[in-house]
């Protein structure tokens, strides 16, 4: 066997072999069906929220709401505040990342409880300490500098319209349980500018209400007894033990600059994700099958070479996803399905013109090398606008239309590799000095 | 399947031209008439629910009266799609329905499996992206097809072909009542790249043909050429359909509509390609 071919059929095993061992962690993880973000650090294929469930929110940061000279990069500081409740809410692998102008986009896979998660990343939390105006109680209109704010038991009451003290000078929000009837209550620390504002405050107000405000609803208006110089307040509510959780959460974190709106929801239960998975790669491998032994009976022995070809398109697929971080989607899939069908089409084109070239009376040998020569700017050209089209396509759509994209992309190139150079080297080992007069096509 | 005799396909060109003429002006007439957008692109919300035990869709009816959304039930009553039109209290709607549920059948648990809100914004956002995909897609096609085959009517007649079938496979789409949402647009711009791959292939051998035979009729080159890819073009639909296929039968309610409209486009692509896109180029290389 010439030196040439030798070298051919070792590259091929060597892309095989690798293949395999990029998705040896994949196949493991998901055969035992363990939760995946326990793997080992090694690198597996991710799937998308339509596939294993989860949580799209697209927030728009309503910089409008605010004052114009508070604007600047207000939009990353909402983004990290989101960040840092999520890591203190536990989501694996989130993600968190600006879209245009004013957009944020998280995604929280593997979200049991979608509700909670959104109160979470959309509460704005903004706590201010402000001093009651009790002058006003009862006054027909609210006085100059005054606000009137609803309050969390019912009703209102009307407060100085600044704050006395916000939650940035917070240093800590914990849920406790106790007071008169074994609720829990939030126990508040300030930092250390932040206790010396509270003293201040306390000190120069006794007597007088404090109104603990979270996002413009007062949860109570304490009396000020005496000066509190360490820094340290509480806040009772009607808490159920869930909420003054969360509200700990966006506490610790912070509140954001801008109120937020979810402009976009898309949450997939885990239940409708794995039933998608088995749906799709039901559909794969059927497809996958009946194109196979369709190539066996139109193509003979030649249509065993397609086959192992479309078998290591699949592998190649699938480990330059693992390695790129590329992520498998409900369209993915149908992707990688149509990819199926397309991938032999280079097969097609190939053997076709095999056939051809036997037909006008050359060698097998020959009619093989001049095939593969004669559909290679075919193959090149009609590949191409399919990958233009799969390229606009990656550019504008949202996850699940993306990763039709990649794995539709991923197919044809990884087709064109194992159609034109795999095939052709594996009819040069096959037929390697023999001298045939008939080839099975 | 290799042919002795070529097909007269040029020949057919007039009744090919009629039947196509025809599919365009029902597609335009069924676009015309309305197009069913979903709510990726006209904003609201769908929400799946899946009970635990049958429930009554008329009592779901009753139950979110005050959303007044369309209830689609699946067979076994267990599974219902719910679409809510765009309002103000979209953002605590999930939470609403929860409630509801929780409320109506306390012994029947039911499951919110998909939840989809899209806020008018994102719709018009979205309408837009789409817009410019397709626009994109479709120059960059047209771009290098003109390039690749250097002569406008090559490319012309490859875009006439493209605008063909996805036409048609969105008209036909439509007319069936297929609510269009991103995932149909993406199936479409695919079948806009799908459809130019045959066209290309039977152009390659039209060129090949024209260059090494001079005193040809032309027609008998086109139809040599049409011939002689006619397996390769039938294989390869043949082997695509079959996975299409596997994808609208095994794949699940969510890629329904999309494998759906791949089988139209590609049966549609596969006929223009033969029947639209070369006989147009040979009436213009004829004159």
């Amino acid at each position: 066997m010439p030196r040439n071919l030798q070298y051919k059929i070792i590259f091929i095993l060597c892309v095989i072999g690798a293949a395999v061992y990029y998705l040896i962690p994949s196949f493991q993880t998901y055969s035992k069906k363990m939760d995946f973000y326990e793997a080992s650090g090694q690198k597996i294929l991710r799937l998308g929220l339509d596939l294993q469930g989860g949580v799209r929110l697209l927030l728009e940061v309503e910089t409008d709401k605010v004052p114009a000279e508070d604007r600047k990069d207000i939009v990353d500081r909402a983004l990290e505040i989101i960040r840092n409740r999520i890591d203190q809410f536990g989501v694996s692998e989130p993600l968190i990342v600006r879209q245009g102008e004013k957009w944020i986009v998280v995604q929280l896979p593997g979200i049991k409880d979608p509700q909670k998660a959104i109160d979470i990343v959309g509460r704005t939390a903004l706590l201010e300490f402000r001093i009651v105006d009790e002058k006003a109680a009862g006054a027909e209109t609210v006085p100059e500098g005054s606000v009137s704010l609803e309050r969390k038991s019912g009703g209102s009451i009307i407060v100085q319209s600044s704050a006395a003290l916000t939650g940035a000078a917070l240093k800590n929000a914990r849920v406790e349980i106790g007071g008169a009837y074994n609720l829990p209550y939030l126990s508040l620390e300030f930092t250390k500018e932040g206790a010396a504002d509270f003293a201040a405050i306390t000190g120069a107000n006794i007597n007088r209400q404090l109104a603990i405000v979270l996002d413009n609803v007062v949860q109570s208006a304490p009396v000020i007894r005496s000066r509190i110089p360490d820094g340290k307040a509480i806040i009772e509510g009607m808490f159920s033990m869930e909420e003054a959780k969360y509200l700990a959460i966006v506490l610790r974190a912070g509140a954001l600059p801008a109120p937020v709106k979810i402009i976009e929801n898309r949450t997939i239960g885990p239940s409708l994700g794995s039933d998608s998975i088995k749906k799709g790669t039901l559909a794969a491998v059927i497809g996958f099958f009946a194109v196979c032994i369709f190539m066996l009976i139109y193509y003979k022995k030649a249509g065993m070479l397609a086959d192992i070809a479309l078998l290591m398109n699949f592998l190649i697929i699938a480990a330059v996803m693992v390695l790129a971080g590329a992520t498998l989607t409900l369209p993915g899939i149908a992707g990688l399905v149509l990819t199926i069908g397309m991938a032999v089409d280079a097969n097609v084109l190939i053997f076709s013109r095999i056939r051809e070239e036997i037909a006008d009376g050359k060698t097998p040998l020959v009619a093989i090398d001049s095939g593969y020569e004669k559909a290679f700017s075919t193959i090149l050209d009609a590949n191409i606008t399919t990958l233009i089209a799969a390229a606009f396509l990656f550019q504008f759509g949202s996850g699940p239309i993306k990763g039709f994209a990649v794995t539709l992309s991923l197919g044809i190139m990884a087709s064109m590799f194992t159609a034109i150079f795999v095939t052709h080297t594996l009819w040069d080992a096959i037929l390697f000095g023999k001298t045939i007069e008939k080839v099975s096509i | 399947m290799s042919l002795k005799k070529d097909i007269n396909f040029i020949g057919m060109r007039n009744s090919a031209f009629a039947v196509s003429a025809l599919l365009m002006i029902f597609a335009a007439i069924s676009l015309i008439s309305g197009i069913k957008w979903g709510i990726d692109f006209t904003g609201g919300t769908v929400a799946q629910l899946k009970f635990e035990k049958p429930a009554d869709i008329s009592a779901l009816r009753k139950i979110f009266s005050e959303y007044k959304p369309v209830i689609q039930e699946y067979p076994g009553a267990k599974t219902f799609i719910l679409k809510f039109s765009q309002s103000d209290e979209m953002e605590n709607l999930s939470a609403a329905i929860v409630e509801k549920l929780k409320e109506a059948y306390p012994d029947n648990k039911a499951e919110i499996e998909r939840f989809e809100m899209v806020g008018p914004v994102v719709g018009d956002f979205l309408k837009n992206a789409a817009a410019y995909a397709f626009g994109g897609a479709l120059l960059g096609i047209i771009l290098y097809v003109a390039l690749r085959f250097k002569g406008s009517m090559w490319g012309i007649a490859a875009v006439a072909a493209i605008i063909h079938d996805v036409l048609i496979t969105f008209g036909i789409l439509v007319a069936f009542g297929t609510s269009v949402d991103l995932i149909v647009v993406t199936s479409l711009l695919f079948i806009a790249g799908y459809s130019v791959n045959d066209t290309i292939v039977i152009y390659d051998r039209i060129r090949e043909n024209l260059r090494k035979a001079q005193r040809q009729e032309t027609s008998a080159i086109f139809n040599s050429s049409i011939t002689q890819t006619l397996s390769r073009t039938l294989i390869t639909s043949l082997t695509t359909v079959m996975v299409v296929v596997c994808l609208l039968v095994f794949g699940g309610e969510i890629i329904h509509n999309f494998a759906q409209s791949l089988l139209i486009g590609i049966v549609v692509g596969t006929y223009s390609s033969v029947f639209i896109a070369s006989p147009i180029v040979y009436l213009k290389l004829k004159k």
